[in-house]
């Protein structure tokens, strides 16, 4: 029972995990641009088959494969701001809503003509592997996404925080005229904030696709990380992250232990509830930020 | 006049349809306190914006240190020397004051003259020091307005743009800001632009004075000279209430063309 109960707390929050790191790309766009960007999770999904080229067609290694396919992604999403994204900014948010849903239905047809249609699983080093913990048979595969995720969250806070780069971008999201005013070259800062976003979608792909399988359908992940965005408080890192967790933990419980068909809407009713009771989200800050 | 750091000539910025700077000339001399004065909509914010390269102008040049800066990206300029004190303060609102005055040194390299520079804005403003830490956004008014002329100085700049330093400040806090910016025009030799409301201040503060009427300069001399000028005491200093202001000045304003 309690062994059961262990194993679903790991599984929801490495669930949540992947979740959150889908949502914080959302929120570090939007806070930088007042741009939702619904190629989120397609992005992700990019970033996983990318990575499944690299280990199973060319062969080259998992690390190798994963270090070239976040920079890839990465360097992809910065195009993307440079070339299309940066064009809409002002205009009326229906057509970058419109823009991002488009760009997504054209990365999901495109992997299907690169990659086929088939389902892949990736091989990785930690493959078929557990340990046992207090009695409980723990998969490395979870485990790694539990880890990857904690790094890589330590590694942005340090860069947000403590580089000179990494607090300019965080001004220039704050106020971009005063960022102006500052000499921050402020179009590349957003470029590399796209590229930042996307290249965490990528490493939350990479990362995912052990326990789930890579199709073109994986990038439908990111509406579940856009509830757990709002959930958080869309403009929240802290609350991307502690929503996407909120809402792992609650679909991996209510799929064990509530009937049939809950699993799948019981994310959405928490947020409902949370959004009539609390609309500001779990994380967000009464008033809007001035810009 | 010494050697211009600053010249403007025949400059039009325009929002749109709407021409907001009508063929406006002026310079400042290195080194010097330059204010512009003007009721409200005169055009005052539209200029500092059209300098400082946040606004195109439509015509006219603009002169920095020896350079044409008109239509130059505002990143170019500032890194020229020139700085610019938005009106409204204008900080990072969720950055430490610390982090926003090291936004202010986000174009120099030298961390030692930064440490340096930090500790002389402290000097100026002993209260930054002690909040150092705490978010801006959490900054009164003007306490705001000081990390502002800060992080402005934090560039170490030849020259700055300030757009009303004395908005929405205490008497006693508007006398402060005002000798500040003095000691940093005197010890640091910046030269000043200065925009404002509160004439009386700004004529005893600067050298040479501007006045500017619904886009246009109707009026020009030193400021020792502009303290005299009825049409000054009785328009700008006078009267305190800005409310009749606007409309007494309106029936006169044609004796000035
Ligand atoms: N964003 C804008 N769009 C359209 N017109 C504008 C805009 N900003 C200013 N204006 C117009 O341009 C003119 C000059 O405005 P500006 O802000 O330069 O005045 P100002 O002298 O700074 O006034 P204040 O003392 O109130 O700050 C005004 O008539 C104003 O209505
Ligand atoms: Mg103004």
């Amino acid at each position: 029972m309690l062994g059961t109960v262990l194993q679903l707390l790991l599984n929801g929050l490495a669930v949540g995990c992947i979740y959150g790191l889908v949502a914080l790309g959302f929120v570090l766009i939007y806070k930088a641009t007042e741009l939702v960007n619904f190629a989120q999770g397609d992005l992700m999904m990019l970033g996983a088959f990318t990575c499944y080229m690299f280990t199973v067609w060319y062969g080259i290694g998992y690390w190798p494969a994963f270090a070239l396919s976040v920079a890839i992604i990465g360097l992809f999403g910065a195009a993307l701001d440079r070339i299309i994204l940066r064009r809409v900014i002002g205009q009326p948010q229906f057509a970058a809503v419109m823009l991002t849903i488009g760009l997504g239905a054209m990365f999901r047809s495109f992997a299907s003509m690169a990659w086929g249609s088939e389902i892949y699983t990736l091989p990785t080093p930690f493959s078929a592997q557990q340990s046992l913990v207090a009695g409980v048979s723990v998969s490395h595969e979870y485990l790694s996404i539990i880890a990857g995720t904690v790094i890589l969250c330590a590694v942005l806070y340090a860069f947000f925080t403590h580089t000179k780069l990494g607090v300019a971008m965080q001004a220039a999201s704050q106020n971009q005229l005063a960022a102006y005013y500052m000499g921050i070259p402020v179009k590349l800062v957003f470029s590399l904030i796209w590229a930042i976003s996307a290249g965490v979608a990528a490493i939350a792909g990479v990362l995912l696709a052990p326990v789930s399988l890579i199709d073109t359908n994986l990038g439908f992940i990111g509406l579940k990380a856009f509830a757990a965005a709002v959930l958080g408080g869309f403009g929240s890192i802290p609350g991307a992250l502690a929503g996407g967790l909120t809402i792992g933990l609650i679909e991996l419980f209510s799929g064990a232990y509530l009937p049939e068909g809950f699993k799948d809407v019981a994310a959405y009713v928490v947020l409902l509830i949370v959004l009539v009771l609390r609309p500001q989200g779990m994380f967000g800050t009464v008033g809007r930020k001035r810009v | 006049m010494a050697n211009a750091i600053l010249s403007v000539t025949n400059l039009e910025t325009s929002y749109g349809p709407i021409l907001a700077i009508r063929g406006v000339s002026f310079t400042v001399a290195e080194g010097s306190i330059v204010t512009i004065l003007g009721a409200n909509g005169a055009g005052k914010t539209t200029i500092l914006k059209t300098v400082s390269g946040v606004m195109d102008p439509q015509k006219g040049t603009v002169d920095f240190a020896g350079r044409e800066i008109q239509r130059m990206d505002p990143d170019r300029i500032m890194r020229l020397g020139l700085s610019h004190v938005p009106e409204g303060r204008e900080v990072f609102p969720f950055l430490t004051v610390k982090d926003n005055l090291n936004m202010g040194a986000f174009i120099r390299r030298d961390t030692e003259g930064i440490a340096r520079d930090l500790e002389m804005v402290y000097g100026y403003f002993p209260v930054l020091k002690e909040r150092a830490d705490q978010r801006a956004g959490q900054l009164s008014g003007g306490e705001q307005q000081m990390l502002a002329i800060s992080r402005a100085l934090m560039s170490r700049p030849k020259m700055m743009l300030l757009d009303e330093p004395s908005l929405g400040l205490s008497p006693k806090l508007v006398r402060d800001i005002f000798e500040i910016i003095l000691r940093i025009n005197r010890e640091r030799g910046v030269s000043v632009l200065l925009v404002e409301q509160n004439a009386n201040m700004a004529l005893k503060t600067a050298d040479y004075g501007y006045v500017l009427e619904v886009g246009r300069v109707v009026m020009e001399d030193s400021c020792a000279r502009l303290l005299e000028k009825d049409d000054i005491k009785e328009f700008y200093l006078g009267m305190k209430s800005t409310s009749i202001r606007g409309t007494r000045r309106w029936k006169k304003k044609k004796t000035w063309r």
